[in-house]
């Protein structure tokens, strides 16, 4: 009974943030903010699924087993991986390198290094992120007084 | 009792299938595509887990499984594909 109780828990509250998840890929309206419904929300959804479902055949069916656990933790390494690319494609293809704030070392933004080499528009991103000559980073190269 | 939470998460993971479909049709950009189409994948996985506790058959654990190993794979060929203009270069 307790056993019941506890997978219908788990299958409500899976499929409440799995529509969760899903509802603010539409809903949100910046592109970056609506990168953490699916990423966050639907991940812990379907977490809640594999649970309900590990917890179903150990005890019902008899046969326990940690297959279920192995796609969880599947999906949890590779959303976060998935998020990232989607992320840097976003950041490549839509966004200019004055949108992004200052990464406050001597790089500017990795998405940007390959167009900043062709494009003249980006060239201050280019001075950022190239040490002139004679100077290096640390100062020990040219005998500079930092 | 747990026949009545799993058709409940029937409806909600369906309503999110139908989410995601809308937004594949109706994305204002490409990196909103992949979006919606990972999430496709994670919602189907959920769907066949769903309908092998239904079921009461392990057998679709194993599809979950591949599904989920070929949408991470297409999802990242894809982000490359828009980053690189090439898969493996």
């Amino acid at each position: 009974m307790i056993l019941e109780l506890l997978i219908s828990a788990f299958l409500v509250i899976a499929g409440v943030f799995g529509l969760v998840g899903s509802f603010g890929l539409i809903k949100l309206s910046d592109r970056m903010a609506r990168l953490h419904a699916p990423t966050k929300a639907t991940t812990l959804g379907v977490g809640g699924v594999l649970i309900a479902s590990m917890l179903y055949f150990s005890f019902s069916a008899g046969d326990f087993s940690f297959h279920e656990l192995m796609v969880t933790l599947f999906l949890f390494l590779t959303a976060p991986i998935t998020a990232h690319y989607i992320a840097k494609s976003h950041i490549h293809r839509h966004l200019e390198p004055k949108d992004l704030p200052d990464t406050e070392t001597d790089r500017g933004w990795a998405s940007f290094e390959d167009a900043a080499d062709h494009d003249p528009a980006h060239d201050q991103i280019d001075r950022r992120r190239f040490v002139p000559q004679g100077a290096s980073r640390n100062g020990v190269a040219d005998g500079s007084t930092q | 009792m747990i026949t009545y939470a799993l058709y409940f998460a029937f409806t909600c993971f369906g309503a999110a299938f139908l989410c995601n479909l809308y937004r594949i049709v109706s994305a204002p950009g490409v990196a909103d595509r992949i979006l919606a189409l990972d999430t496709l994948v994670i919602n189907s996985i959920a769907l066949l887990t769903l309908f092998g506790i239904l079921e009461n058959t392990q057998t679709y654990f194993v599809v979950a499984i591949i599904v989920a190993m070929v949408g991470f794979v297409s999802t990242v060929a894809y982000c490359r594909y828009m980053l690189r203009g090439d898969i493996i270069e």
